[in-house]
């Protein structure tokens, strides 16, 4: 196999889209707190890109994809990325790309997976636990599911497969990552709001999204960078690219037309919120489904995920527990959603490599691995992040002050504030940055005297 | 002297800003407002969850006049904000102690 310059071309510029996804989940998520507390939304998602960018170079790649002969887990080898220069990558098969093209576009899923996470507990994380959970959360849950879900194992040149991922070689179909990143985001979003609590006011002070034209722009981010995150996992500028580019793009236009049937149905208004909340629920949904189902079966997920996510994401109220940002209600039911319908519509009449679900003749079979790839994802990383969210809270503690919360954690995390409206609060400059420390500290001596 | 206080819909501002530049009036004071009368607020809905907005945007708009012109700037205030329907405002008068032009130091009507 030689190296293919047009398939590398296509997975450099996915990689590419599939970062701006996190930026643009600062934004959605960003838009959607209080504006007291929404730079630190934001900064979540950016520490995120910092954190694991460097963990996947120094062992999260190597974890995720080295060849261990597991299917749990992969292994050390590729550790610091150096052995992987000149190769390509060997994933099921040798394809025409080289492995570090392969490992930057799989290092932009382990980014945006654990951001994913943060909109269940916004306004009252602390910075530097979130942080330190990032760094636990993918080196014990993200690169181990990767692994099960992404591996298709190394192929040595006598055809011998080695290292698949448990979930890969049960044949549980997830092309771009239903299970791996939106199960197991909303799975752990749901245990860190369990870990956390629930927001003070939560059912009694309006939590509503202080700026929406921020969560508007924000999905259309997503959206934009979603090409990438489904085509792109196609790993060549190929037929399934392209099938995948454009299931993506009316699965979603299917999912903002759901949620706002919904909304006017139900509610009088359909909404702006509404809108890019349908758009993502439809992006979420035919994540794992792109490449295996007919354009019309995209609509028809669309539409069916838009519609239930809306339903879905009151269900916080009823059950009491505070996913702000209804991490739960859009990820993990449109991923369990995705992931089913390809039990039921996935054929391969429009890819070889697929399966046939239920209505193409394929019975129940399918349905049933694609059942046990969605709850296997969801336990593990449900019991795991409940585990590791309550160490976190009870060592270093992850909730922060009820004073701190009320103050908005910009100014108490951050020491900063999202707007300056110029109006009667504004400041003097108070000389460089490199006294600053000893000023706060002889302010906070003076007021507390 | 008086000071005319009036709290009218923010979209009435322009019109009632004219009618009083019509009347004679030089000078007033504006500021952004909210609060609710026998209207109430109204109910948004974000993700299928209702939240109570109980107070409305209103515009606060003083202007201080002399005791004869008092009654008149009312009357104008009233018919330039009028839409008829509920929520249009407020307007009410309060006798003034003294009032200084600050550039000058006049005194009394002459700073008006």
């Amino acid at each position: 196999m030689e190296l293919n310059s047009g398939d590398t071309a296509w997975v450099l510029a996915s990689t590419a889209l599939v970062l701006l996804m996190t930026p643009g989940l600062a934004f959605f998520y960003g838009g959607m707190t209080k504006a007291k507390s929404t730079l630190n939304m934001m900064m979540m998602s950016f520490a995120t890109i910092c954190v694991v960018s460097v963990l996947w170079v120094v062992y999260g790649f190597s974890l995720a994809f080295g060849d261990s002969g597991s299917a749990f887990y992969g292994s050390f080898s590729l550790s610091g990325l150096s052995d992987a220069v000149g190769e390509l990558t060997n994933n099921g098969g040798v394809y025409g790309i080289p492995l570090l093209a392969f490992a930057g576009f799989q290092l932009m899923f382990a980014i945006i997976t654990p951001a994913l996470i943060s909109g269940a507990i916004a306004d009252r994380a602390k910075f530097v636990t979130w942080v330190v959970f990032v760094v636990l959360w993918v080196t014990i849950v993200y690169f181990p599911v990767a692994h099960w879900v992404f591996d298709f194992g190394t192929v040595s040149e006598n055809g011998d497969v080695t290292g698949k991922g448990w979930l890969a070689n049960l044949g549980v179909l997830d092309f771009a990552g239903g299970t791996a990143v939106h199960i197991n985001a909303g799975a752990a979003g749901l245990a860190l709001a369990i870990v956390l609590g629930r927001r003070i006011g939560f059912k009694k002070s309006p939590n509503r999204p202080h700026s929406l034209p921020l969560v508007l722009l924000g999905a259309g981010l997503l959206w934009f960078g979603w090409f990438g995150f489904n085509a792109g996992s196609a790993l060549g500028a190929t037929d399934t690219a392209a099938l995948a580019l454009l299931n993506t793009q009316v699965a979603t236009a299917a999912g903002l037309g759901g949620w706002l049937i919904v909304e006017k149905l139900r509610d009088g208004h359909p909404t702006s919120l509404g809108a890019a909340s349908g758009a993502v629920a439809g992006l979420v949904a035919i994540t794992p489904a792109c490449a295996f189902v007919a354009p019309w079966a995209a609509v028809v997920l669309g539409v069916i995920a838009g519609a239930l996510c809306a339903l879905a994401v009151g269900l916080k109220y009823k059950l009491n527990y505070d996913d702000s940002l209804d991490v739960v209600g859009v990820h993990l039911v449109g991923g369990i959603i995705g992931c089913l319908f390809i039990g039921f519509f996935s054929t391969t009449q429009v890819n070889e490599f697929g399966a046939d679900g239920v209505f193409y003749g394929g019975g129940w079979e399918l349905l049933g691995k694609q059942a046990i790839g969605a709850f296997s994802v969801l336990a593990y990383s449900l019991i795991v992040t409940l585990i590791l969210g309550f160490l976190l809270e009870k060592t270093i503690g992850f909730r922060v002050s009820k004073d701190d919360e009320l103050q908005g954690l910009d100014l108490t995390e951050h020491l900063e504030s999202a707007y300056d409206f110029e109006g009667t609060l504004g400041g003097t400059f108070a000389g460089t940055s490199s006294s600053h420390k000893e000023k706060v500290a002889a302010k906070t001596e003076e007021v507390s005297a | 002297m008086k000071l005319v206080t009036a709290i009218i819909k923010p979209f009435k501002l322009d019109d009632v800003k004219s009618a009083l530049e019509a009347y004679g009036i030089q000078g007033m004071t504006v500021s952004e407002a909210s609060g609710y009368g026998r209207q109430r607020g109204h109910t948004e809905v974000y993700r299928g969850a209702e939240y109570t907005v109980d107070l409305v945007p209103k515009v606060r708009l003083e202007v201080l006049v002399d005791d004869d012109d008092a009654d008149a700037v009312v009357d104008v205030v009233v018919k330039a904000a009028q839409t008829g329907r509920i929520g249009d405002g407020k307007v009410w008068t309060v006798p003034v102690g003294t009032v200084a032009r600050v550039r000058t130091g006049e005194r009394g009507p002459d700073a008006l």
